[in-house]
């Protein structure tokens, strides 16, 4: 029986052309031995969703710099659920403000990195919620 | 004793009896430095020939004979948000502090060419930088501002020649003389490829489009930089210094290369290209890549290019400090970052210059966090002494060293450039984009390895602190959707239908498309329709993404 991977996909919503650290997660996240797609830029919060169901992802991490991350985030979780597929973690990185993370975490939404933060600290998380998911399924 | 052979005799025995600190000496770009520098690093360095005097070829040592002496830098802000009234009042009060220019930011929506109305733009209206849909909002943003006396840079790119337009338009109602309009315009779709991806058109069009600017600005609004060629984004998004300052030299040349083809006079146009530069952390060499940057410039205009106008031949550019080195982590570090950055934007020589505000990271910047930013300037230039002699580090062993090397290394990247068939190549075969992510994922893997310290981030660590954020009031965007609905019913539907077909037609036939984009401005034309005309006949461009 070989060893699950991990599945991820790194996605970039809306207009939001800051690529970078999006990038870095994705190639970190390879590195860590995970499967990793990356959606490249101007994804609609329905074609992440329809990606990430396709691609049979762990988990979803959603990179936005612009300000904007609340709509996206909101509308993702929503998508989500519509698709019955609320077991997809969901987790964030950019620019976030501290005072958005508490109501992020109400529509369950996972850790946000922001900049800073470390990729070793994210593929560790991962790990750890990730391997809780499976143990519930 | 010459260098190699006091490193071999007196170094090498000192440092085994006290060893180096464990520490990556590498510089950013990761050329790795000397302990020491001595006359025996320039050898083949001829202080007459690489660097003459300031304000004379090659420019090395800057592009006037007084530098700050004669008229200190200008400090410009970068600025934007939430509605046109509310960056209007930001605009007023960064004059009022002392600012000495303007410089705008743009929403997404406004960057990207849409309306503020446009579903694609949901969310994101106001959130960082100002929205800005047709010329109605342009006389809402510079209310009470004199353009011929105040100077405006504006950060737009794929949509430049139509919100070049509403500015000029603007000016034009107010009764100035288009000839004292002094300001600058980002409108550098290149980078925007390669780093930014504030794209719409393919990159040929797209290049069209700019290069309608360079062919009607020095013949309309001659004081107006058309462009300001931007290694900042290229740098944010992840290149080193070399690759900055190669990457847009390369970019330059492109557009200097697509003007001639037109047949334009390059003395006409170049004396108004400008350039914008990151300054980051590693103090000397992003001194030493300014002044490789003018070097480089001069030598190449006047010996590939064949300028003659001295001012073909001068790099006059504004500089950023590194919004990517400023964490999140213990924001109050950042203000001491910015200061050292902007220390060595004013030793490089530049001529004008925004400073980061310690929440980068946060939010935009709250009032307070902008004018720490602006002051900080106004320490270095009234306290500090720096700004009172030119170029103070000339002849310094390493600084001239590093400024060979770092030139060098870009010419190298250049001529690579060059081979495999031009910018717009390397864009296509994803050339400068697997560059980037290499350099970027590098330096990340240097600091989560410990081997690069970021303080308050791998070392020093404590516990977060909270400093209040600037908050965008989502009512803009509401607002903004009620106010294009009055201009689209205000309007004359007649005016506006002609001018947007005079828009189409100009495209389609090849023509310059600036008096069309004008007439598009003083008939109310939005920016979305704009360039929903240029969709039409140029299409969009989609990246393949490159990790």
């Amino acid at each position: 029986m070989p060893e699950r991977r991990i599945r991820v996909l790194i996605a970039k919503p809306g207009m939001d052309g800051h690529d970078r650290g999006a990038k870095i997660v994705a190639r970190a996240l390879r590195d860590a031995g995970m499967e990793v797609v990356y959606t490249g830029l101007r994804q609609t919060a329905e074609m992440i969703v329809n990606a990430a169901v396709q691609e049979d992802v762990d988990a979803i991490g959603v990179s936005v710099l612009s300000g904007a991350h609340m709509g996206y985030f909101r509308d993702i979780m929503t998508l989500l659920r519509e698709r019955d597929a609320q077991d997809i973690l969901v987790f964030g990185g950019g620019i976030i403000p501290d005072q958005d993370l508490p109501v992020l975490a109400e529509l369950g939404v996972g850790q946000v990195f922001t900049p800073g933060a470390s990729t070793e600290d994210a593929a560790e998380y991962l790990r750890r919620e990730v391997a809780a998911r499976w143990a519930q399924q | 004793m010459n260098k190699n052979e006091w490193m071999h005799s007196v170094y090498a025995p000192a440092a085994r009896t006290f060893p180096e600190r464990k520490y990556n000496f590498s510089t950013l770009s990761n050329q790795t430095p000397d302990p020491l520098y001595t006359a025996d690093d320039l050898h083949d360095w001829d202080p007459q020939r690489d660097l003459g005097h300031p304000g004379e070829f090659p420019y090395t040592r800057g592009v006037q004979p007084s530098m700050y002496r004669g008229r200190l830098w200008t400090m410009r802000m970068f600025a934007g948000f939430g509605s046109a009234e509310q960056t209007n009042e930001r605009f007023h009060a960064l004059l009022r502090a002392g600012q000495t220019g303007l410089s705008t930011a743009f929403d997404l929506p406004t960057l990207m060419g849409y309306d503020a109305d446009h579903p694609f733009s949901r969310g994101e209206v106001g959130k960082c930088g100002v929205a800005v849909s047709s010329l109605a909002d342009m006389e809402r943003l510079f209310q009470g501002i004199d353009p011929t006396r105040v100077t405006t840079s504006m950060t737009i790119n794929s949509p430049a020649n139509a919100i070049w337009a509403m500015y000029i338009a603007n000016a034009q109602k107010q009764g100035h003389d288009l000839a004292q309009l002094g300001g600058t315009l980002q409108n550098d779709i290149l980078k925007e490829f390669i780093a930014q991806k504030e794209f719409i058109y393919p990159p040929a069009p797209s290049v069209r489009l700019v290069i309608d600017t360079f062919e009607w600005g020095p013949r309309h609004v001659p004081k107006w930089n058309f462009i300001s060629v931007s290694g900042y984004h290229i740098r944010e998004a992840g290149a080193t210094a070399v690759q900055e300052l190669a990457f847009t030299l390369a970019d330059g040349f492109h557009y200097v290369e697509k003007a001639l083809e037109r047949g334009l006079d390059i003395d006409e146009f170049a004396p108004r290209i400008s350039f914008f530069w990151d300054v980051h952390n590693d103090f000397f060499e992003e001194i030493a890549k300014f002044r490789a940057a003018r070097r480089i410039w001069a030598r190449q205009m006047r010996d590939r290019y064949g300028a003659k106008n001295p001012r073909s031949l001068m790099l006059r550019t504004h500089a950023q400090t590194a919004g990517v080195s400023l964490p999140a982590q213990q924001p109050l570090n950042n203000i001491a970052r910015v200061a050292i950055q902007a220390l060595a934007a004013v030793l490089g020589g530049t001529q004008s210059l925004h400073t980061d505000a310690y929440d980068e990271a946060l939010a935009l910047p709250t009032e307070e966090a902008a004018t720490i930013a602006l002051r900080t300037q106004q320490i270095i230039a009234y306290e500090t002494g720096v700004a009172g002699i030119v170029d103070p580090l000339a002849g310094s062993y390493y600084v001239e060293s590093l400024t060979n090397d770092i030139e060098a290394a870009a010419l190298g990247y250049i001529e690579q450039i060059r081979a495999m068939g031009g910018v717009e190549a390397g864009i296509d075969s994803g050339f400068f984009q697997a560059e980037m992510a290499e350099a970027a994922f590098r330096y990340q893997r240097e600091v989560e390895r410990r081997e690069r310290i970021v303080v308050g981030v791998n070392d020093y660590v404590q516990d977060a602190v909270q400093v209040p954020i600037q908050l965008i009031d989502p009512a803009v965007e509401v607002q903004q959707a009620e106010r294009l609905a009055q201009v689209r019913r205000e309007r004359d539907p007649q005016r506006h239908a002609q001018a947007l077909a005079a828009l189409h037609d100009a495209a389609v036939q090849g023509r310059n498309t600036m008096p069309a984009f004008l007439e598009c401005a003083h008939a109310y034309a939005t920016l979305g329709e704009q360039m929903d005309v240029l969709r039409k006949v140029f299409g969009e461009y989609v990246e393949t993404a490159v990790m």
